[in-house]
């Protein structure tokens, strides 16, 4: 895990590639002159909101990420489908339910990034991550976290906690190498 | 062709716009209502996006592609909003449907 860019002058890298895109893509235009004023608040601004930031991990892995992206679009995808299925279909039929997940992830980044996933793909809401910070003593590390969950029709708890541990999370957890 | 395909998407878009709107209503509990609302809108949208794309790039023939900006934008809002309603409902002890498993699984807070 490391949390410093190797480039002192760019100490987020990927947030800067995002905003010089969301520039570009505001002005629809990639005349030169948008170009030079999107390449200076790419890299002004992470360096003005820097001070505000607490230090999260950095993707290591960019190729994975995309990979990664893309898997969790199509799972979208397929989570729409299964949802309007699960909600048009008889509702006495659904078994809903709240499932604790135990995390691996120790960073606050990776682990909202997981509940967002979460939270799209099939038939899943993410609700809580457990421990509370404000519970524990200040400075004091949780041994074991805890993503609750709230799924629409539960089948198996013991296989959906598999399939979001290995679909989900060992990616992440492979992108920022912690 | 193209207007086909507008039509199509928009269309499509609709519809899962529609059956996320339908969950709110059918669901019998607020955890379960919010399934619709995070999921079936997300394809929806997708799909009028794309159709505003496809509409602009070969009908009035301006290539447009802020379209991809709502689309990160949305995905990014909708699990945060979908989050906040849950964590405040929780937070309320708001009743479950009655079949619900593992409601021991909510810590008190």
């Amino acid at each position: 895990m490391r949390f410093q860019s190797r480039l002192s002058w760019l100490p987020t890298p990927f947030r800067s590639l995002l905003l010089f895109i969301v520039w570009l893509l505001l002005n629809n235009s990639y005349s030169v002159g948008h170009l030079i004023l999107g390449a200076i608040l790419a890299i002004a601004i992470p360096w003005l909101i820097l001070p505000f930031r607490e230090p999260q991990p950095l993707i290591l892995r960019p190729w994975l990420a995309i990979r990664h992206m893309l898997l969790v679009l199509y799972d979208i995808l397929t989570a729409n489908i299964q949802v309007a299925f699960l909600i048009l279909g008889p509702v006495k039929r659904l078994r809903p339910a709240f499932v604790k997940v135990p995390l691996d992830l120790t960073h606050e980044m990776p682990i909202t990034i997981l509940a967002s996933t979460v939270s799209l793909t099939p038939g899943t809401v993410s609700a809580e991550v457990y421990p509370i910070p404000e519970t524990l003593a200040p400075g004091e590390l949780p041994e074991q976290r805890y993503l609750l969950i709230h799924v629409l029709d539960l089948k198996d708890e013991q296989e959906l906690i598999n399939t979001i541990k290995t679909r989900y999370e060992a990616p992440l957890k492979e992108i920022f190498q912690c | 062709m193209a207007e086909i395909i507008v039509s199509f998407l928009l269309l499509l878009g609709g519809s899962f716009i529609l059956i996320g709107s339908i969950g709110l209503i059918r669901m019998p509990d607020f955890f379960m209502r919010l399934h619709g609302p995070t999921k079936a809108t997300t394809l929806g949208m997708a799909g009028i996006l794309i159709a505003s794309i496809v509409y602009f790039s070969f009908i009035v023939e301006q290539p447009s592609v802020k379209e991809i900006l709502i689309t990160i934008f949305l995905l990014i809002t909708a699990p945060i909003s979908g989050y906040m309603l849950i964590k405040s409902a929780i937070h309320h002890r708001l009743e479950s449907h009655e079949g619900t498993k593992g409601c021991d699984n909510i810590e008190e807070d």
